[in-house]
């Protein structure tokens, strides 16, 4: 690991002036900087610790039933705060879904949306990626792809982003409050990710020294708690990224659905909201085959980027099955394997 | 005292109930505490951190290392590389003996395989090490490597395994297959795997002049000394390995391998100790795993199911530069009843580190590729797989006829069918679903495992308080040695387990052998057994002269040994302490020696195996994919049980 | 660049003088203080081996900036049992045999004894793990 400084701000305002600094990085958690750290891939001359900074670590229920969540509340506390769980099901079992109890103990919600890509050539210091190394290619094309995006990718970059928690808040309307040298401003969940076009190392929306203070949930979300799930499968049942996921929750109302919203995880350098299928669910009643033609719609566009031809049918079959899901409902309590397709059939026996 | 002292051999039988005990561990309360010391955990004074820098191409050479980059950064002592390593007292390069590997130590510049050491940074902490390797910033000249089945160079095998043969043929198998109603064929492609025990390699080295103190996991602590020794011009006496736990070995803790060797001369280099532990992603490389097999199985049936020929054909893949073989093929000759049984294996070369033993070799990838086609032959004559199996079931040993010394196979099918509920298996597949949609798989196959013995000698030592010392210089990596062999040992000498003093897992100690092959509880276990009677009949023989004693006299009615006294055995109201025993000759202590050595004899004469039978039901959601195995169920017949607790555990 | 950091471990208020800031939790731990029961068997946060409570909570040492920590209340293994009276968790996995070569069983422990702190035990074993 590189040497660097290490400067711990008081407030919001020494965290960003310290942070405009060329070379910093931010470290909330940390269990995705310093696993980067450790094997070269990022080597920042200066850590600004905001992980103690004052007011970020809280979350402000709104009268609209919506939720402000500060960028420093911990993965853990914010999937088992009990109202949380009860509002927004399908983001708490996301959370709980990804990482170890170790880690989402340590995780914050803004190292959460952050979090780098898992495409292990962007790991391997000897291959060549535009995203960690601007214009020196990418060795995943025609390598290892299995894993790789199906949405939204070019030839620049075929990476996937690996958050679980996106995937919900993306569905869901998610808006990030953004504090920058300039002042404050919002992002749309769905737009703080980009996709890699020709400068894939340009990952977010936002700039070097802005930081994430806190993401909001709108009231209006809310609507489909009683049907929003998530959905990821994974090579293993737990401790595992997802290969796909998908989030989806319906409003539901004299036996049609009002409207509904699905994002899919795993697919695209984004969490990826797939408005034309829920255009096709909203306002038809809910029926097997209109969840197909959801499914459809929502990977007409998708191509493999390589070996990863396998993700686009196995993205559809996962799109039905989390409507389903979500049609018939969130459970009381979160199921025993947060996120698993196998979850109805294993232990449900007691509550969280 | 060499092992081999005639000792006076009283007649005494023993009713020793310690071996069978559900003991604790005896290192438990270490492990829980995390008192129990494994080798990276050792800090002596002086301590350095060396770092390898593994290679990042699998084929290749190395262009340039930043050598000056390395060395300026604050704390790096010393960079190793192919231009400075000093010359080893061996050719790494040469061959020597079975489990002597070619290892890779900074000889030149070529790059066999990825994970390869490069170069190796010393400094006086971790992260300073660990910067200088990062800082070396290797430039390759990258050549294609060659790692799948098609761009490997394919070649005869020489042998298999460790001394192994390459090509076993009993009865004609071409007739077989011939005569047969029909015949099934399968193929099984196996991946490579890698040790990876949670420890990861560890090496903490520290010269004084010419003697050598390692800490370090090791599975063969005595045998190994002579490899160290030997790269650096030294006696193995001189080479003093300490390995009291070891974070899971699987074989690889066995061998001798190019790290160790780079902290060893860098600790002999700087004149300080030197600390080398692996890092996770550096195990895949210089320290052995399974190598990938290709296997095709042809199965000869007769009209009701019977084999009438067996043949298994393997391509098991090596190094570019070194050849160990998975001895997958051989799996098959010793598990069912066949007229007609081969087994043969080709190697294939690839550009990898070279395999090593990796716990069951041959038997993992070569019984699951067996298995798997019994269970498609089983399908093809519209059979179960468990009556299919018990159709051929081998009642002596396949090829060469020798009946088994025990196999109770048929009950491990029996009981292991019974608990799972077999039975109720519907014969054609994809029949089960259950309340969720999921479907359920019910599957079981055969397991099958020699008995190898090792040379192993051991030392007990009964004390005038009546407690004893038993040393062996075993190697516990989870099986539980420590306190198994206690057990044992506690039983031949007559004493409550905790009167026992255990003493392992250091060089000084008799050597225990090799702890691998499924063989160091009956290797080590008769060497301590052995030497616990041995100390035993020493003690008795002492007693027997002494007209003191009750027990004058009893030569040839002879003693039991129970609680801490002996007994006269046709009166054993007739006893006397151990303690007061030696007290009254005068003696400190009465020390026993024990070695193990195979009867070459009896396992000519008969096969020796264990067997079991495992049933597994998995669940598997078709439309997603997702596998979930929700029961397992094993019935083995392991042999003599020594500590039930352990072996549930297991 | 060294920096003095106030921890509590183990129930002892300690100052330790940190002389590299990379040093994480886990290295400091049994390099710098010798309480070598976390063990590092991934370094990357995918094992447990290095669990730790901090502050009452479990995280992976190895991916946690010591210099971050000032302040922190830190228990290892080697703080769990109360003198030679073992903590429950350690005795139960001592009298389950649940540990085999004890590389990690630290690590479990720890995980353990922080799954019911921080209240998500109940018996149900599929939740548990
Ligand atoms: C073994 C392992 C398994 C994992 N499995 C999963 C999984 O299954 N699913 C999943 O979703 N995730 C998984 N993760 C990733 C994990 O969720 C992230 O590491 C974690 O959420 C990051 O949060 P942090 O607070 O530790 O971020 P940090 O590591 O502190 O920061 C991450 C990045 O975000 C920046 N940053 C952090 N906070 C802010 C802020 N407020 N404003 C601006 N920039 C900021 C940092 O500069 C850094 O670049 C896994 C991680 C590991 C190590
Ligand atoms: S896919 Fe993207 S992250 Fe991966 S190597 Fe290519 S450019 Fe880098
Ligand atoms: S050492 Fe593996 S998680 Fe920390």
């Amino acid at each position: 690991m590189k040497p660097f400084d290490y400067v711990r701000p008081r407030d919001l305002a020494e965290a960003l002036a310290l942070g405009s600094e060329p070379g910093t990085a931010y470290l909330a958690g940390g269990t995705n900087l310093l696993d980067l750290m450790k094997i070269g891939v990022a080597r920042p001359d200066r850590i600004v610790d905001i992980g103690r900074l004052p007011g970020l670590a809280g979350l402000d229920w709104r009268e609209d039933g919506g939720v402000r969540i500060g960028a420093l509340v911990k993965n853990a506390d914010l999937a088992y705060d009990a109202r949380f769980q009860r509002t927004f099901p399908s983001v708490a079992e996301a959370l709980l879904s990804g990482a170890s109890a170790q880690l989402r103990n340590a995780a914050t919600v803004g190292g959460n949306l952050l979090q780098r890509p898992r495409c292990p050539y962007f790991q391997d210091l000897a291959s060549a990626c535009n995203r960690r190394a601007p214009e020196s290619g990418c060795d995943a094309l025609g390598g290892e792809t299995r894993r790789h995006a199906v949405l939204g990718w070019s030839e620049a970059c075929i990476a996937v982003n690996p958050s679980d928690f996106c995937v919900p808040m993306a569905a869901l309307d998610a808006v990030v409050e953004v504090q920058g040298p300039g002042g404050a401003r919002e992002i749309a969940l769905e737009d703080l990710h980009r996709l890699p076009g020709q400068t894939p190392e340009r990952e977010t929306a936002l700039e070097p020294s802005e930081l994430i203070v806190a993401v909001r949930l709108p009231g209006q979300a809310a609507a489909v708690a009683r049907h929003s799930r998530y959905l990821k499968v994974r090579e293993r049942t737990s401790y595992a990224f997802a290969v796909v996921s998908a989030a989806a929750g319906l409003e539901l109302g004299d036996g049609a659905i009002r409207s509904a919203r699905l994002a899919l995880g795993g697919v695209a350098a984004k969490p990826w909201r797939a408005r034309e299928a829920e255009a096709v669910l909203a306002g038809g009643e809910p029926s097997e085959a209109r969840f197909a033609d959801a499914a459809r719609a929502a990977l007409a566009e998708a191509r493999p980027s390589g070996e990863n031809a396998y993700k686009i049918e196995l993205a559809r079959r996962l799109i039905v099955r989390v409507l389903q899901q979500a049609l018939a409902g969130a459970p009381e309590t979160l199921p025993a394997l947060p996120g698993s397709p196998l979850a109805p059939a294993f232990g449900n026996r007691h509550a969280a | 005292m060499p092992l081999d002292a005639a000792a006076p051999r009283a007649p005494y039988v023993h009713h020793g109930s310690n071996a069978g005990q559900p003991l604790t561990r005896r290192d438990g309360e270490l492990k829980v505490t995390g008192r129990a010391t494994y080798a990276a955990d050792h800090r002596p004074e002086g301590l350095l951190y060396a770092v390898i820098a593994a290679s990042r191409i699998a084929r290749g050479r190395v262009t340039s290392l930043d050598v000056a980059a390395a060395k300026a950064h604050p704390g790096v002592v010393e960079v190793l590389t192919p231009a400075n390593r000093p010359p080893l007292g061996r050719d790494p390069d040469q061959k020597s003996g079975p489990f002597g590997f070619r290892i890779e130590v900074l000889q030149d510049d070529t790059v066999r395989y990825a994970g390869q050491p490069i170069a190796l940074v010393v400094a006086t902490s971790l992260e300073a090490a660990t910067e200088g390797a990062a800082l070396l910033d290797p430039q390759y000249e990258a050549l294609p490597p060659r790692t799948t089945l098609e761009s490997g160079k394919r070649f005869p095998a020489p042998a298999v395994g460790v001394s192994g043969q390459a090509r076993t043929e009993h009865g004609d198998v071409e007739a077989g297959l011939a005569a047969a109603a029909q015949v099934v064929r399968t193929e099984v492609e196996t991946p490579a795997q890698y040790h990876n025990a949670m420890e990861p390699h560890a090496i903490v080295a520290q010269w004084d002049g010419d003697r050598l103190t390692l800490d370090m996991p090791n599975q063969a602590i005595v045998m190994s000394r002579a490899g160290y020794a030997a790269y650096f011009g030294i006696a193995p006496e001189n080479v003093l390995i300490r390995s009291p736990f070891l974070g899971g070995g699987f074989g690889s803790k066995a061998i001798l391998n190019g790290p160790q060797v780079l902290a060893i001369l860098a600790a002999r280099m700087l004149n300080r100790p030197v600390k080398l532990a692996l890092t996770r992603a550096q195990m895949f490389g210089p320290v052995g795993h399974r190598g990938r097999t290709w296997q095709r199985l042809h199965l000869g049936l007769d009209g009701e199911g019977r084999l009438t020929a067996l043949r298994h054909h393997a391509i098991s893949a090596t190094s570019s530069f070194d050849t160990f073989l998975e001895p997958a093929a051989n799996a098959s000759l010793h598990v069912y009843r066949s007229p007609a049984i081969s087994a043969e294996t080709e190697g294939v070369r690839l550009d990898t580190g070279t395999p090593s033993p990796m716990r069951a070799p041959g038997e993992a990838p070569g019984s699951a590729a067996l298995e798997i086609a019994m269970d498609a032959a089983a399908d093809a004559v519209g059979m179960d797989p468990l009556e299919f199996r018990l159709l051929n079931y081998a009642e002596t040993e396949p090829g060469s006829g020798r009946p088994f010394s025990s196999k109770a196979l048929r009950e491990c099918y029996a009981e292991g069918a019974k608990l799972f509920g077999w039975a109720a298996r519907p014969l054609r597949p994809r029949q089960m679903r259950d309340a969720a949609g999921l479907r359920v798989g019910w599957g079981m196959g055969t397991a099958l495992f020699p008995c190898p013995h090792f040379a192993a000698e051991a030392r007990a030592t009964l004390r005038a308080d009546g407690t004893a010392l038993v040393e062996t210089a075993g190697a516990d990596m989870g099986q539980g040695a420590w306190t198994a062999l206690a057990q044992i040992a506690a039983e031949a000498l007559g004493l409550d387990p905790a009167q026992v003093e255990f003493r392992s897992g250091d060089s000084s100690l008799p050597d225990a052998g090799i702890a691998g092959g499924s063989g160091h509880a009956a290797s080590a276990g008769l060497a301590l057994h052995n030497a616990g009677q041995d100390a035993i009949a020493r003690l008795a023989e002492i007693a027997m002269r002494d007209p003191r004693s009750p027990l004058f006299g009893a030569d040839n009615i002879g003693v039991v040994a129970r609680a801490g006294r002996l007994h006269r055995r046709d009166d054993e109201t007739r006893s006397e302490s151990y303690a007061d025993i030696l007290a009254r000759a005068g003696q400190a202590a009465v020390v026993g020696a024990g070695r193990m050595q195979r009867d070459e004899e009896a396992v000519k004469e008969r096969a020796m195996y264990s067997h079991g039978a495992v049933f597994a039901e998995v669940k598997v959601d078709p439309d997603l994919g997702q596998v979930r195995c929700t029961r397992l169920v094993g019935a083995f017949a392991a042999g003599r049980i020594v500590n039930p607790r352990l072996v549930r555990s297991q | 660049m060294s920096l003095a950091l106030t921890l509590r471990i183990n129930g002892q208020a300690r100052v330790v003088e940190l002389d590299d800031l990379r040093t994480t939790l886990l290295d400091l731990l049994r390099e710098g203080l010798g309480l070598t029961g976390a063990k590092k068997g991934c370094d990357r946060g995918q094992c447990g081996a290095c669990t730790v409570l901090v502050d009452g909570r479990r995280i992976n040492a190895c991916l946690a900036l010591a210099a971050s920590l000032d302040g922190a209340e830190i228990t290892t293994i080697e703080g769990l049992a109360h003198g030679e009276r073992l903590h429950p968790v350690q005795a139960a996995f001592l009298a389950h045999d649940g540990l085999q070569c004890g590389f990690c069983t630290p690590g479990q422990i720890m995980s353990a004894v922080g799954l019911i702190a921080e209240g998500h035990g109940g018996d149900d074993p599929e939740r548990i793990r």
